[in-house]
């Protein structure tokens, strides 16, 4: 074989990698400048994290300018800017992983007890303790309202996205303005305008109003999402069914539809992740009750987010933990629908 | 199975003088011991390959082989793509441009390169996408009008677009957009300039304009051009190198003077490739 | 002649004919279902607007553009609501006022956020980093509110007290009391965290779509990474930053429970950022609507109407912008 007279393959290289010895004064002047910017807001009245990051962030950004001058003036901005980037992301993120790991730690605390999942606040306080009482009847109310404006919103939105993107009808231009507009629609008006016409018609507040209220929120999201992925298709795909014979509702019902099953499902997810934790249109549709309800007609109804804003309101050491506990509660949601999500993309792709 | 004697037949062909018109600045580059990785993906192997000043040399080969990996390793393009490895060296003015001491913004600022695809930056002017390498690199030049009209006058497009400097790049045509590009690697004055199939994406008319330039911007820089049209390297190269990755990763099967690989090529599968028995 | 002849040869062109496509019997139906579909969105927008002016309507007729333009908000014993009065000026004044900050403070956070994810982060954290800041766009307000009252707020007090012992001379940054927590900067920064993530979620998906090509052409001419984002990235991604920011914008105007939590509502036009005292449309609503008379009612009804419109506006700027704004005509 030819293989054997040329001389063995030298190892692959990467010389463009950088390698952590190449960045030695970049990892030493990071290190000096938070052990100076630690002293520093050690030693003086600028405590805490905000007085070491406004200790830090010059240092870090003269500094690198220091260690990137001499090669130039592009190479110079460029490292500048990158300094820059890494800085402004990191204070843009702080806050995230902040809220994140507090809704973590504190949640915890509560969510631990089983009965947190099990039994609603029937017969306990917001101050009992919290081996006693729970958000059962916040979780099913949840779900509930989720589940009617899913049904609603769900057939709505495709319906909308098929009507952009296969039927092409004449006012498709007027209906993306539209919907692109109820996405601006304040939730707090959404539930307004339930509560004048819905929760007034039947004199009650009601689980039905409730998930009315997060419909009109969720339907943009599910009908933009729905013809993102409905703009994917091929069109050679729907040629090839036209070319059978097909009519066009065929082609859409058996054709276009099933291929991006999947992004259909993602469209209603991303719709769900934005409605589950809505707080305001609630108020003032499905308002609050402590006892666990099946029926979405036959008064108010408690939801997750209701239930943290009155244990908030509440304001004493258990009713925090309980609504550090629901925050936890929303967020595993969200990074249940998320990780779905994820999953989910790329599979109708080929 | 056929003995690969790429490697002798370029150190044969070395021995052969250079084209000598050289009045511009150009020098002449050399690829050392090449090889290309994707991941574990091997793509080329030991490629040796001398480009004279001044010289046209065309890379062919039928696809896949890696001519194109090849050319992006020679201006440090290769590096953009995740999980690519390289190995080998890539001499200019007697240093490797991969030395780690090397800024590659700067090497690519000396060895210019055009795409497949005309790609003219969409919301600049024509004028302004002539000057963008100039901005980029914060080059300053006495009379930026002069040169938007030089480096347009060598890419053979001035007497198009002298009355529209001000429209958008997007609106020439795709032979235009092309000439335009050339015109914007021109304008910081590289001395090689990397042609990835410039003329695919072009008509015959397009495509005979874009040759006339390269044999005009031949006389002031080292041109190397990859293509898969044999009439088209016969015509615009003096030199040519053969590439074929036959199952395993590309090698340089054979290179020279393009007058001898066209007419006496040494190697059988060169002669079958540049007669259109397969490709 | 010539005239005969030309004639004779355009009489041999056969005229155009006219092909109709017939939609089927099952085609016609569907095409009218999916328009129903489609339009149900036109016709809900409409029932919004018509409903909160019908019910309010009442609140208009009588107090006129007084009830835009002052700020008292006075809820009487009546059942005709003959000793209320009701005017918004002073909510609208803070809710643009808590949202300008809350922008101001977030753009370039998300910027630089959505670069940082697209061009500088190693490529096998981008993934994760992507879906970190989609579920932080997606946290509900009211973890934000919770998170805010308890951990964040304090800190963000004493920066108010710190801007106005340097910049205190500036009318904006002066204060009549001393007083730094549930101010209109408070809660600015509160907004600007919650809508950092969706500004940077929206830019990020542009910038990511950034043709390969324009990229590729800008490193090949002796570009740097920064020469790639400024002459490339930044122009084609321009229109989605600018989207991003009319979402955030929108969702700042219209942000009830976290300002509800982190602001102190008070009747009076106030343009002191770091003063205690400030307003927003839609936690009057939220904080008024407990305990409201009938009348009352109608009356949050109508700030409501005017929030909406407020919204509706901006984002019709909006809509318009990113199609000015788009680099590609196409």
């Amino acid at each position: 074989m030819s293989n054997l007279d040329v001389q063995p393959a030298p190892t692959p290289i990467r010389p463009w990698r950088i390698t952590p010895r190449r960045v030695v004064p970049q990892i030493a002047l990071a290190a000096a400048g938070s052990i100076i910017a630690m002293v520093v807001a050690l030693l003086t009245p600028l405590a805490g994290f905000d007085g070491w990051l406004l200790i830090f962030v010059p240092i870090a950004l003269v500094g690198g300018y220091l260690l990137a001058r001499g090669k130039g003036a592009v190479a110079t901005t460029d490292a500048m800017v990158a300094n820059t980037v890494v800085v402004v992301a990191g204070i843009a993120f702080y806050p995230i992983i902040s809220l994140l790991w507090t809704v973590v730690s504190q949640g915890l605390d509560a969510l631990l007890n089983l009965n947190f999942v099990s039994s609603d606040m029937r017969i306990s306080g917001p101050d009992d303790e919290l081996n006693m009482g729970g958000a059962a009847h916040a979780l099913i109310g949840t779900l509930m309202m989720v589940v009617i404006a899913t049904v609603i919103t769900l057939p709505l939105g495709v319906l909308t996205a098929v009507y952009v993107t296969e039927v092409r009808g004449r006012m498709r231009t007027l209906v993306r303005f539209i919907i692109q507009s109820m996405s601006g629609v304040p939730s707090i008006v959404a539930g307004l305008f339930i509560y004048s016409t819905v929760v007034m018609g039947m004199n009650r507040f009601s689980g039905l109003a409730g998930g009315l209220a997060l419909a009109i929120l969720m339907l943009p999201t599910v009908a933009r999402t729905a013809e993102e992925v409905l703009k994917l298709v091929p069109d050679d795909l729907r040629s090839a069914s036209y070319a059978l014979g097909a009519p066009q509702w065929r082609t859409t019902l058996f054709v276009v539809l099933p291929t991006v099953r999947s992004g259909i499902v993602t469209s209603g997810i991303l719709g769900v992740a934005r409605i589950a934790g809505e707080t305001a249109p609630l108020l003032l549709t499905a308002s609050y009750f402590t006892a666990t309800t099946f029926s979405p007609t036959e008064g108010p109804v408690a939801s997750l987010p209701v239930f943290t804003f009155n244990l908030l309101q509440s304001g004493t050491e258990y009713s925090f933990a309980r609504a550090w506990a629901c925050s936890l509660l929303l967020l595993l949601a969200l990074f249940v629908l998320f990780t779905v999500a994820r999953g989910l993309s790329g599979r109708d792709k080929r | 199975m056929t003995d690969v004697k790429g490697h002798e037949v370029t150190n044969m062909v070395e021995t052969q003088e250079a084209p000598s018109m050289s009045v511009g600045r150009a020098t002449g580059m050399e690829a050392r011991g090449i090889h290309a990785w994707f991941d574990k993906h091997h793509a080329l192997e030991d490629i040796n390959l001398l480009f004279p000043a001044n010289s046209v040399t065309g890379l062919i080969g039928p696809s896949g082989c890696g001519k194109s990996t090849f050319l992006r390793i020679l201006n440090r393009m290769h590096e953009f793509i995740p999980r690519a490895a390289m190995a080998g060296e890539v001499m200019l003015h007697d240093a490797d441009i991969y030395d780690p001491s090397v800024n590659p913004a700067e090497i690519r600022l000396k060895i210019g390169m055009v795409f497949q695809k005309p790609n003219p930056f969409p919301a600049m002017t024509i004028a302004e996408n002539v000057s963008a390498g100039l901005k980029l690199a914060k080059l300053k030049v006495a009379n930026r009008d002069e040169l938007v009209e030089e480096c347009l006058t060598r890419a053979g497009l001035w007497k198009e677009v002298k009355d529209r400097l001000g429209a958008k790049g997007g609106s020439l045509s795709g032979g235009q957009q092309q000439r335009l590009c050339i015109a914007r690697a021109l304008a910081v004055n590289p001395e090689v300039l990397l042609m990835d199939e410039p003329c695919s994406a072009l008509d015959p008319g397009s495509t005979l304009r874009i040759e006339e330039t390269i044999d005009e911007l031949s006389k002031t820089m080292t041109i190397v051009i990859v293509t898969h049209n044999m009439q088209q390297a016969a015509r615009v190269s003096d030199r040519c190198a053969f590439f074929l990755a036959d199952g395993g990763p590309g090698r340089l099967i054979e290179s020279g003077l393009t007058s001898q690989m066209f007419t006496t090529p040494t190697d059988k599968r060169t002669e079958d490739y540049v007669q259109g028995r397969f490709g | 002649m010539e005239t005969a002849l030309g004639h004779g040869t355009e009489s041999q062109v056969p005229e155009k004919r006219t092909v109709i496509a017939r939609a089927s019997r099952g085609d016609r139906i569907f095409r009218r279902i999916v328009a129903a579909g489609a339009l149900s969105s036109l016709v809900l927008l409409g029932m919004i607007a018509v409903f909160l002016i019908v019910r309010s309507g009442e609140i208009f007729g009588r107090f006129g553009f007084d009830f835009i333009f002052s700020s008292d908000w006075t809820a009487g014993a009546e059942a005709d609501g003959s000793d209320s009065t009701f005017g918004v000026w002073a909510m609208l004044v803070g809710t643009v006022l808590v949202s300008l900050i809350a922008v101001i403070v977030a753009l370039p956070l998300a910027v630089g956020a959505a670069l940082f994810i697209e061009f500088y982060l190693p490529e096998r954290l981008r993934s994760s980093v992507r879906m970190l800041v989609d579920i932080a766009a997606a946290v509900p307000s009211v973890v934000y509110g919770l998170w805010a009252v308890s951990i964040f707020s304090g800190a963000a007090s004493s920066w108010g007290e710190l801007l106005n012992r340097f910049a205190g001379w500036f009318p904006l940054f002066g204060v009549e009391n001393e007083q730094y927590d549930r101010s209109p900067f408070v809660a600015g920064l509160v907004l600007a965290i919650m809508i950092t993530p969706i500004i940077t979620s929206v830019s990020r998906e542009v910038f990511s779509r950034t043709p390969p090509d324009l990229v590729n052409a800008s490193y090949a001419l002796g570009g740097s990474r920064w020469g790639a984002i400024r002459s490339v990235v930044l122009p084609y991604g321009s229109s989605g930053v600018v989207g991003g920011t009319m979402l955030g914008l929108g969702r700042a105007l219209g942000e009830t429970i976290a300002v509800y939590l982190v602001l102190n509502l008070v009747f009076k036009p106030n343009f002191r950022i770091l003063e205690s005292q400030g307003g927003n449309v839609a936690s009057l609503i939220a904080t008024k609507f407990g305990e409201a008379s009938q009348y009352e009612i109608k009356a949050l009804l109508a700030a409501g109407f005017v929030l909406f419109i407020l919204t509706m506006t901006v984002n019709m700027v909006a809509t318009y912008i990113v199609q000015k704004s788009s680099p590609l005509e196409s």
